[in-house]
């Protein structure tokens, strides 16, 4: 039994991670084309109009797949930064300061196809309701982080501090999530939940479905390009970066 | 099928600049994304190649 079982705990280490990001990354790639063409082909080709807001309403395929990704992504650079800070290891911190400038993507690409679909719905870019401005602080606590982590030059100390803002703004996740049912937003509630089947056709949710997650691939395809820079910018004076076959050719 | 023509699709309804303004930002950033990336990762490689 155990001699079939897989070390994880090997992958902790940055030289081990190094080789197999690079291996991974290829596939979440391929997989997120391959979901993102699907998704678009059945957001714009199957999905029928809709009845309220004709077209228009085909934003939605990549505002609620870049939105969803916005908030999942903070859980999971807050998660690495937590276990960083916590336990100490290089790489878990490595991690977070890899998801965040794709959160950050994530969370500008929300703001921006809401806008563009606010305008015509709404008759107005921007409005200061919950769900907008709560989104718009999770975009200032991705780019907090990131700044905090670049004003500091010990790449250990920088961890540590990204790691206390990641963590205290984790608080506004739910506040995001919530915040179309806990205040009285122009902002619509969720067309999805998991407690009452969704409020829309069925070709639409599909399309939603596979935009979200092709973004979802997308997103760990970038982060581990970018461990893999991190790791060589962290690790450039250690023994294995130098042994590294293909900085040899 | 939704679109009649070509240029219906492009249309989308009369929000045509919303919706393609939406997906075209969207593609700018993530092909961006990918091309700092993979600069960033050979600007690395040759660094610590030349020592």
């Amino acid at each position: 039994m155990t001699a079939n079982k897989i070390n994880w705990l090997k992958y902790s280490s940055p030289a081990t991670f190094y080789p197999l990001a690079g291996r991974l990354a290829p596939w979440f790639f391929v997989a997120a084309a391959l979901l993102v063409v699907a998704g678009i082909y059945v957001g714009f080709f199957v999905a029928p109009t809709d009845a309220q807001q004709g077209e228009a309403y085909r934003i939605i395929f990549i505002h609620v797949a870049s939105a969803w990704l916005s908030m999942f992504l903070y859980i999971i650079m807050a998660f690495w930064a937590g276990i960083g800070l916590a336990f100490n290891t290089r790489l878990s911190s490595m991690m977070a300061s890899a998801v965040a400038p794709t959160g950050a993507l994530m969370t500008f690409i929300a703001l921006w196809t809401g806008a563009l679909w606010g305008k015509p719905m709404w008759g107005a870019w921007w409005v200061w309701d919950a769900r907008l401005t709560s989104e718009l602080i999770l975009l200032f606590l991705y780019l907090g982080f990131l700044s905090l982590q670049a004003a500091i030059d010990d790449a250990r100390r920088a961890d540590k501090a990204g790691a206390v803002i990641a963590l205290v703004g984790v608080v506004n996740v739910p506040i995001i999530y919530f915040s179309v049912k806990w205040w009285n937003t122009l902002h619509q509630g969720a067309s999805v939940s998991l407690t009452r089947s969704p409020s829309m056709a069925a070709t639409m949710l599909i399309g939603m479905l596979l935009m979200a997650l092709g973004f979802w691939m997308y997103s760990i395809a970038a982060t581990l390009l970018r461990v893999r820079c991190i790791i060589l910018e962290r690790e450039r004076n250690s023994e294995w970066v130098g042994q590294l076959q293909e900085l040899r050719q | 099928m939704n679109w009649g023509s070509v240029s219906a699709f492009l249309a989308m309804g009369g929000y045509g600049g919303f919706v393609w303004g939406s997906y075209a930002v969207t593609a700018v950033c993530i092909v961006l994304e990918i091309t700092l990336l993979a600069a960033r990762h050979r600007r690395l490689r040759r660094e610590l190649r030349g020592g």
